[in-house]
């Protein structure tokens, strides 16, 4: 017990505050007798009860008594201290007191709010007073800890959300590292043809974006490159990046794409994964037009040079003097430093042969929603016509709403976007080919600005709506080799088995396949989905549990396009208040080694989540990094000889807690 | 406490006693060899039943506070020692508990996990070698032939010796070494008295020590928990990188490592540091912490092959951890 000089026995004099909460507590607790008591406990020098103690004259409550008893510690009945801890921390650091020695105690969440029985409430929060009382008396005065933040900040992927987030922080003068996995930016939406519900061509209003990104002259991009370590903690991050050899000078190619004219291989032999295998690629290729970087990319698996090094080398030829073509390049590490990280790795669409009913792959005339995006494009493989794999054009096409969304067997969450982009694909396909297009859905979600307007466009232009969910898609055996789409209209009551020529299948999001990987690199956590998962759903929902990681797009749930650029704004704006602040303030809930007692065992060194714990060679002692402590006491625990400490949650606090709840009045 | 510097031509008068141990600590005074010679020459021993003719009356004729120290060893569980501890209190102006049994109630306290009627059952009629056809149990008052006999009471429950009686400092160990014993002599005799209620032991665990440290890698882990007679132990490198269970990291240094030394883990007889309440706790959870699996089969798999895990953990301070004994059902 800390002895304080001028206060009986020397102990230190608390102050304690029961909150009525309105009717919140006092509806169940009897708040007075709570005061009546606490006034009795020792060291208690001033017992209150008040409506609101979060209201201004409740936080003036303690701020006068502070100084008129002479309190040296502050204890408040009321909240959880996720509302309000701030709060009275505040009031105590007004009235002179270190914000620490302030303890909060939950009577609403962790007593009236789940209690029937006044009696046996108001005694549990008496035990829980009287445990707040005993602690408060071990608290030391704690100090936050500032420390500065770089800059320079790091996206991941450069899909529409990744390029936003860049944009904003380079446009606010901050440098921003660009780090996409594939050769070249855009993302998804770079696939798409047209944007719903205002019908923008996708292309036209991304690729500007595009370009600014690699014109600017705050971003340096780095694409064809993963990110494969992140050390350091808020505000200094050290990212370690791996950039895949791309067998091409960056800085002396200029994307004149001779030399994919000129590659030994006349045609394309390799499935281009833009197009999503729709057309074939060369072993040298662009991955479209539009690409950004315009570099060319020299494909290793399949290059002839590669394989028996005795290709002609005709690209080389080509190239000619810019002598571009690199085929000793190798995989290059970088390292950089940043203070904060935007996370944009997107989503991956659901693989529709996990449902084999669909028939996806096993009938040509099945495609997934993206794939006619690419048909449905003017620079996709069919140069924008809707004709099936044998060159035929539908004249009659299923859109099949919900294949891996609100599906029990595959993933249980909406999409969000499907019904949407269903509607647009509805629009497109009728325009182009004026087929008869029937949409089989389970119920059409429109809450987005302007949706339900084009939802009624749609419906107006005579697309059929069938609500029911496809149970089977089989050939119908007749000479135009349709497929029957079978379901039962629920709106109808009866089956409904509709031939068509094409079915097009809108498949959900999903997680990314390596996103429990990507959560380890940055240290971050997902929902039981697999999506990234926000600090707090509401009132936190770019900001991650690790500071200065922040989420923008697809990567924490799924989201149409202006969502994800809405969310990328909010993420780099997150990021800026803290660049801009120059510093951050940590909380003081860290672990520190007793040096002196430490016995060098290494126990605590393995457990640490975030590897704040180092063995010093010199002492042989184990050292923690205080600004990489999160303060989770893992260490604490696991020390076996006690030799490691934690601010606010020391043993004696704790067990002088214990004997307060134990010590029934 | 009393002025304990004692007049140039009186030798400070010291007293040992045992209650519930095996004698292993009275040897260990013999085991100081010709350093017992410097201790016998600097003080009186007054009272030391093992050792030399002095009854319980010559201790109760004492002024109170005569006697500078008495070292008290063994637990305390007949009502003879706990009387004898506050005899001792009384007349003594320092108590030490010497050794693991009196300072954390040692291997008599694995007792508790029993009690008394259980204990008795066992040794008094069930063990194997016992021939009791009438059921003899002790009773604390007999008569046979006229005569009155009287036995100390038994206690349910064996407590360490300051849950009895105030403790003025403590010597851990089973037994404690002479280097400790040595040690704590001396800062006794200088008059410049550590604070109350220490250990006078090193404040850190025997990893500190241990000629093993430097190769314990950074990430230990097991899957296997082995036994001595198990393995071939390897002498140099750390016990527990090689799947034996040593209580080490968890237990007070000051023995320099001894047991390590003979190739042999340690078992904990030191106890915890000062900063412990519960030694078997501490080391379970560091025990625990290098299991190698996430697995929770795997896990209870690994850690079935500790045979024993409360004579493991807590071998030597069941009675003062905060179990402190198993609980009795109610009758």
């Amino acid at each position: 017990m800390p002895q304080i000089s001028g206060s009986p026995n020397g102990r230190p004099r608390v102050g304690v505050y029961i909150c009525h909460c309105g009717t919140n507590i006092a509806g169940i607790v009897d708040v007075r007798a709570l005061s009546e008591h606490a006034a009795t406990l020792p060291g208690v020098v001033v017992a209150r009860d008040y409506k609101y103690m979060c209201s201004d004259p409740g936080q003036e409550l303690i701020i006068r008594d502070i100084a008129e008893h002479d309190l040296h510690r502050v204890v408040v009945a009321s909240c959880s201290p996720l509302l309000h801890e701030q709060t009275f921390r505040n009031a105590a650091a007004k009235g002179g007191l270190n914000p620490f020695q302030v303890q909060m105690v939950n009577i609403r969440e962790h007593d009236s709010w789940v209690h029937a029985d006044r009696q046996a409430a108001t005694a549990k929060a008496k035990d829980l007073i009287r445990a707040a009382v005993r602690r408060v008396a071990l608290h030391r005065p704690l100090e936050r800890r500032r420390v500065p933040i770089n800059p320079d900040a790091l996206v991941v992927g450069g899909g529409i959300a990744g390029i936003h987030a860049a944009l904003t922080l380079a446009n606010a003068g901050k440098h921003v590292y660009l780090v996409e996995r594939e050769p070249t930016i855009g993302g998804h939406m770079a696939q798409f043809d047209k944007t719903f519900p205002t019908l923008d061509c996708a292309a036209c209003i991304l690729t500007p974006k595009m370009t600014q990104v690699r014109a600017h002259p705050n971003i340096t991009l780095w694409t064809y490159s993963e990110v494969a370590q992140v050390g350091g903690y808020v505000g200094n991050y050290e990212v370690t990046v791996r950039r895949k050899p791309r067998y091409i000078v960056e800085d002396l190619c200029v994307g004149c794409r001779e030399c994919i004219e000129a590659c030994v291989y006349k045609e394309g032999k390799t499935r281009d994964e833009f197009n999503l295998g729709l057309s074939k690629r060369k072993p040298i290729y662009m991955p479209f037009p539009q690409a950004v970087p315009q570099l060319v990319v020299i494909d290793p698996e399949t290059c002839i040079e590669f394989k028996s090094g005795k290709c002609k080398k005709t690209c080389v030829e080509v190239c000619g003097d810019r002598k571009a073509i690199d085929f000793t390049q190798q995989e290059r590490v970088e390292t950089i430093h940043v203070g904060t990280i935007v996370l944009a790795t997107g989503f991956k669409v659901f693989d529709a042969q996990r449902i084999p009913y669909y028939g996806y792959r096993t009938y040509p005339q099945v495609y997934t929603a993206l794939e006619v995006e690419r048909l449905v494009n003017a620079a996709g493989p069919t140069s924008g016509e809707v004709v099936l794999r044998d060159g035929r054009r539908p004249e009659s096409v299923a859109i099949v709403h919900c294949v891996g969304s609100r599906d029990e067997n595959t993933n249980r969450w909406c999409s969000r976007v499907c019904c949407m982009y269903s509607l647009k694909l509805a629009h497109l396909i009728k325009e182009k080919t004026d087929a008869e297009v029937y949409n089989f859905y389970i119920d059409i979600r429109t809450p987005g600005k302007g949706f339900e307007e084009f939802y009624n466009r749609v419906q107006e232009e005579g697309t059929h709506f069938i609500r029911g969910k496809v149970a089977d898609i089989y050939p119908a055996g007749d000479d135009r080799g349709r497929l029957i789409v079978q379901a039962e209209d629920t709106l109808l009551g009866k089956v409904r088995k509709i031939p068509v020529d094409m079915v097009v299948l809108a498949v959900g999001l999903e997680p990314r396949p390596d996103t429990q990987d990507v959560r380890r690199l940055f240290n971050i956590t997902c929902s039981t989905e697999g999506w990234f998962l926000e600090r707090h759903p509401k009132l936190a929902p770019v900001n991650t549990f690790t500071d200065g990681v922040f989420l923008a797009g697809a990567c924490q749930g799924p989201k149409d396009i202006p969502d994800s650029v809405a969310q990328a704004g909010a993420a780099a704006a997150e990021a800026l208040a803290l660049i801009d602040a120059g510093s951050v303030e940590l909380e003081p809930y860290t672990a520190f080694v007793v040096e002196e007692d430490c016995s060098g065992c290494k126990t605590c060194i393995p457990l640490c989540p975030y590897n704040a714990i180092a063995f010093v060679a010199e002492t042989k002692k184990a050292a923690i990094n205080e600004v990489l402590c999160k303060g989770c006491g893992v260490c604490v625990a696991a020390c076996p000889s006690g030799s490691i400490t934690q601010n606010f949650f020391e043993d004696e606090a704790i067990f002088e807690e214990i004997k307060g709840v134990l010590a029934h009045a | 406490m009393a002025d304990t510097a004692a007049p140039a031509a009186v030798k400070p008068k010291v007293a040992f006693y045992w209650c519930a141990s095996c004698g292993g600590c009275e040897e260990a005074v013999v085991d100081l060899a010709e350093a017992i010679l410097d201790v016998v020459g600097a003080v009186d021993i007054a009272f030391w039943p093992v050792a030399l003719d002095f009854k319980r009356h010559d201790v109760e004729a004492m002024d109170d506070g005569a006697l500078l120290a008495s070292f008290v060893n063994g637990a305390i569980r007949t009502t003879e020692q706990a009387e004898m501890a506050l005899l001792l209190r009384q007349k003594s102006q320092l108590l030490i508990a010497f050794g693991a049994c009196a300072h954390l109630g040692g291997i008599p306290g694995l007792a508790n996990l029993w009690d008394r009627e259980s204990i008795f059952r066992q040794v008094y009629a069930e063990s194997p070698s016992t021939v009791n056809p009438e059921g003899t149990l002790p009773q604390t008052r007999s008569e046979e032939d006229g005569r009155r006999l009287t036995l100390p009471g038994f206690y349910d429950t064996v407590r360490s010796l300051d849950q009895v009686v105030p403790v003025d400092y403590y010597l851990p160990g089973c037994p404690p070494t002479p280097k400790i014993i040595v040690q704590a002599v001396q800062t006794l005799l200088s008059g410049a008295l550590p604070p109350q209620g220490m250990v006078l032991a090193p404040d850190r665990a025997l990893c500190d020590e241990c000629p093993r440290k430097d190769t314990r890698p950074e990430k230990l882990t097991t899957s296997e928990f082995k036994r001595p007679h198990q393995v071939l132990i390897d002498e140099t490198t750390c016990l527990l990188a090689q799947g034996l269970l040593c209580m080490g990291p968890a237990t007070r240094a000051g023995c320099e490592a001894l047991c390590v030394r003979g190739n042999m883990p340690c078992s904990g007889c030191f106890g915890p540091t000062s900063r412990v309440r519960d030694h078997g706790g501490k080391a379970l959870s560091a025990i625990a912490s290098i299991v190698a699996s996430n697995d929770t089969g795997e896990i209870e798999r690994i850690l079935a092959q500790v045979p024993d895990p409360i004579g493991t953990l807590y071998r030597y301070s069941l009675p003062s951890s905060l179990l402190r004994r198993r609980r009795r059902e109610a009758a």
